[in-house]
Parts: structure tokens; sequence; C-alpha cells
């Protein structure tokens, strides 16, 4: 249920003049900050504070079974988490349809953008690595796909690929460890549309009155996922020019991956 | 995205089935397939067959989803156990499926009159029999028409269809096994009226020169599946009248 508050007047009257509630641009992000290696017994892991947001993804290698159609290639598997202890708008239970799209859509990008080649995970004939990328939402204030592929993307980065012994069956996580070969170094932005003004990563009071919503994901040089949400739309001319903007942002985001894995 | 030996997609400047890059696959449109719906519609498109159902609206339930100012849509996108080439799926809803059902609600939320309805649901069942890729856009057209058959009042009828690329060269509306070996794959949905896009996804490789030529493709298209689900609508009210002329 939808009432209007004097947020929703004060939010919207604020964006007519191309002004903000915690005093950004349209097209601008919140402070974001990125530490990697916070859970050390993850094999990587990554958190991400953008304004308010708060959010941890984990990754986890084991050993598994190939696809029978993908022999020789190794799983990835992601999944997103609205934790309830992070809003009161989450609840426990089952995954919502908006935990699965937030999921899936930060799985999108990651493979499309071939950041960890499948086919370099496999072992021997029977056996692959298994890839889980888990990304959970501590505190929720807005954008979660950003944050979100933020810090799947850097917690992939920094991971170290854990050995396998075949005499003994055994994984070596420890000890001497490279990392993973990374292909493409996905990002993502995401723009909302609030009474016809689209702007970057909606904080909580703006994704509450928003229409529309698009994530536009990239790497350096090509788009790797996309998804619009909401019951809202976007015109061709919008959507050419958030392409366009999100390449651009994508710069300072990959920056600051890179700068946080030495 | 596929596995295996990744086949040669376009010969010759022409696809496996025969399509030139920009050529949608033959499409049917019924409308009526289901009594009981208030609206319901059958769609062949390509291989693919699809049925969607229309019911409501009615009193929103259980109450606690109800919104005093407006009607909300229920979306229920699922395939058949039976309906894919490879081995028995499993029936009902799974991650897949539950993100396509809350992507079909959003599109109809744009353009159905849901301020008419306070309080109350529409339900919308997209039900893929026989999937050959595809599916999500065929079954919004298919949902659009069935819409329309039930009278619910809406600003406008949405239209579905996908691009993606395969090598060098953006291809329209892609069937299975293009979609499986393709390098990127972008479903669209588009409202005609005011040609705003009502549903964008997309993941694999394009530049935005790929969206652009895509889309003028989807536009393109449109237009003639437009046409194909007015005249549907219209056929319905033929039989109709048929049938009191005896």
């Amino acid at each position: 249920m939808k009432i209007r508050t004097v947020t929703e007047d004060f939010i919207k009257d604020l964006l007519m003049k191309g002004q903000r509630e915690d005093g950004r641009q349209p097209m601008s992000y919140r402070n974001i900050e990125l530490k990697t290696g916070v859970i050390p017994n993850a094999e990587g892991s990554a958190q991400v504070i953008m304004g308010n947001t708060k959010m941890l993804a984990g990754v986890k290698v084991g050993v598994g079974e190939p696809m029978p159609d993908k022999p020789g290639e190794g799983n990835l598997i992601t999944s997103a988490e609205l934790h309830p202890m992070a809003s009161d708008q989450f609840e426990s239970g089952p995954p919502s349809p908006e935990a699965i799209e937030l999921g899936r859509v930060i799985d999108r990008g990651i493979r499309a953008a071939d950041m960890i080649n499948s086919k370099s995970l496999g072992i021997d004939e029977e056996k692959v690595w298994e890839v889980f990328i888990d990304i959970y939402t501590l505190n929720y204030d807005g954008n979660l796909f950003d944050a979100g592929t933020l810090a799947a993307a850097a917690a992939l980065y920094s991971a170290r690929m854990p050995k396998y012994d075949a005499e003994n069956e055994e994984v070596i996580r420890e000890g001497n460890l490279g990392r993973f070969k990374i292909g493409g170094m996905v990002t993502s932005s995401t723009f909302g549309k609030i009474a016809g003004k689209v702007i970057l990563d909606p904080d909580g009071n703006e994704e509450a009155f928003m229409d529309a919503r698009i994530t536009i994901a990239n790497d350096e040089n090509y788009l790797r996922a996309m998804q619009k949400g909401l019951g809202g739309s976007f015109s061709q001319k919008e959507l050419e020019t958030l392409i366009d903007a999100s390449f651009q942002k994508s710069k300072d985001l990959r920056k600051l991956i890179i700068s946080k894995v030495e | 995205m596929g596995g295996g030996e990744k086949p040669q997609l376009i010969i010759n400047g022409k696809r496996l089935d025969g399509r030139m890059p920009d050529e949608l696959r033959p499409i049917k449109i019924e409308v009526g397939t289901i009594r009981n719906a208030v609206g319901s519609s059958y769609i062949e498109w390509g291989n693919n067959k699809i049925i969607a159902a229309v019911y409501g609206p009615k009193e929103a339930l259980p109450k606690h989803v109800q919104d005093p100012e407006r009607a909300i849509i229920k979306c229920r996108y699922t395939m058949a156990p039976f309906s894919s080439l490879e081995e028995h799926g499993r029936s009902g809803p799974n991650r897949r499926s539950t993100e396509i059902s809350k992507v079909t609600k959003e599109v109809f939320e744009n353009v159905i009159m849901l301020e008419k309805y306070p309080g109350a649901e529409i339900d919308i069942f997209v039900e893929v029999l026989q999937g050959d890729g595809g599916t999500r856009a065929a079954g919004i057209t298919a949902a659009s028409v069935a819409l329309a058959a039930s009278g619910i009042p809406m600003t406008d009828m949405p239209y579905g269809v996908s691009f993606g690329k395969v090598g060098d060269q953006v291809i329209l509306d892609l069937n299975k096994i293009e979609d499986n070996y393709s390098d990127a794959d972008m479903p669209i949905a588009i409202s005609p009226r005011t040609g705003d896009i009502l549903l964008l996804q997309m993941d694999g490789t394009l530049t935005p020169e790929d969206v652009d030529l895509g889309m003028h493709m989807v536009r393109k298209a449109g237009e003639y599946i437009t046409k194909l689900q007015r005249e549907a609508l219209k056929q319905s009210y033929e039989k109709i009248s048929e049938k009191y002329k005896k």
C-alpha cells in the first residue's frame, strides 16, 4: 500500500529542482566504501557500504560434478538474500520474487562478462569446481543491484583458488594459493525514474516512490546484462543515454575494485 | 552460453530455419481458448505453443495484499513439464519462472487502468505448452490479447519480441537453438502507442550500436505483431456475430 506522504512530496519537489534529499546530483553515486577479505574463512569476500546500504558477498568453492551437457566445465551459483534483519520490509521465508530477480540479474552480469570462465574450472573427468557466490543484504537503503554486483565482483576478484589433492580427495584451502583467472570485470549502474526524472543510485526513500528502474551491467567494452524493473517504462532515448552513462560510471567502480585488491 | 560444440547458426546470410536476420517466425493468435476465463488466447509463435488466460477483476485475497487505491496484478508464468525438447521438467514455479512472472506483471502494470478497481486483483496466467525460445515475449503478446478480450480497460496492447546476436550478426526473434548458442539475448516489450519500453532484459555481449539496430528490428516487427493481435480480436467477434445470424 502506497500512501502519499510528506517524504514523497519532498523527494518529488526536490527532483523538480534537480536536487536530492542527501544533496546529491541526479547522476551521482552515494559515497561507496569497499572492503575485501572481510570473511577470512571464505575463499573470497567483500563488503560494500553505499550510503546506508550495506551488502556482503562471500565466495565459497567446492568440488562437484559437471552438468551432463557441459563436461569439464565448472558451475557458478549466485544467489542473493534479502535478510529480514536488513529492513522491516523484508520477511523470513522462501526467497521473494525481488530476491530471485536480484540474484539472477547479478548472476547474468558476472556470467556474461565471463568474469570466471567456467571452462577453467574443470578438475578431471568427473569433478569440477563449484563456485558459490552468496550476496547478503545487511542493511537496506536502496540500490541493491549495484551494491550487490560490486560486492560479488570484488569478492570474486579477490578470491583465492583452492587446490585439489586427487590422491586424498581433499580440497586444500590454505597455504600458497593463486587467484581465479578473471575475464571481464563487470559492474552495474542502476537508474530510477521518479515523476519523469531519472536518477542514478536511488536510495531507500527514492526507491519507495520510483515508477521504473533499469540496471545496466557492463565491463570495459561491452554491455553484459540489463534489466528493467517495476511498473513504469523508459523511452528509447532514455535507454541510449543511460547506456552511455553506465559505461562512464563503470570506470570509477572498476578502479575501486582493483584498488582494493593488492 | 550453451555447452558442447557450437553449431553454425547462420549460413550464407540465412538462419537454420531459413529466416533472414530480421525475420519473425510465423505467428498465429486465437482468442477464447479457455471458456472459464474472462479473457483468453492461444498463440503459436514458431514452435512455441502458449495459452494465456485472465481472471478478474475480483476481490484481492488474502486481504492484506489489497491496495485501497488500485487493483493488483498477479501473474503466473509456467512451463509445462512436457514442454521442452530436453528431459522432463518440474511442474510449477522455479527461479526462472518466478522472475519472468514478475517482469510480465510489471509490463501490464503500465497499461491496465488499475485505479478503476481498488481492492481487486487481476490474474494473468501464461502457460507454455511447448517452448522453443522467446516464450516470455510470446507470452506477453498472448496475455495482451487475452486482457483485451477480457474487456478490462487498458491504455494500450503491448507486444513482446526478442533480439540477440550471433557472431557479428544482430538477429530478431531467437528460437531455442539460437538462444542456446547466441552471444546475446535481449527480450523486449513495447507499448506501441507511446513507443515506451515496458520490458527489457539482456545478457550476453552487446555494443550500444547493436542495441540500436536490434531495437529498430523490434519496432518494425512490432507493427506486424500489433496487426496480428488486433485481427485475432476482431475475428473472435466476427465468430460470435456469425453465431447469432443463424
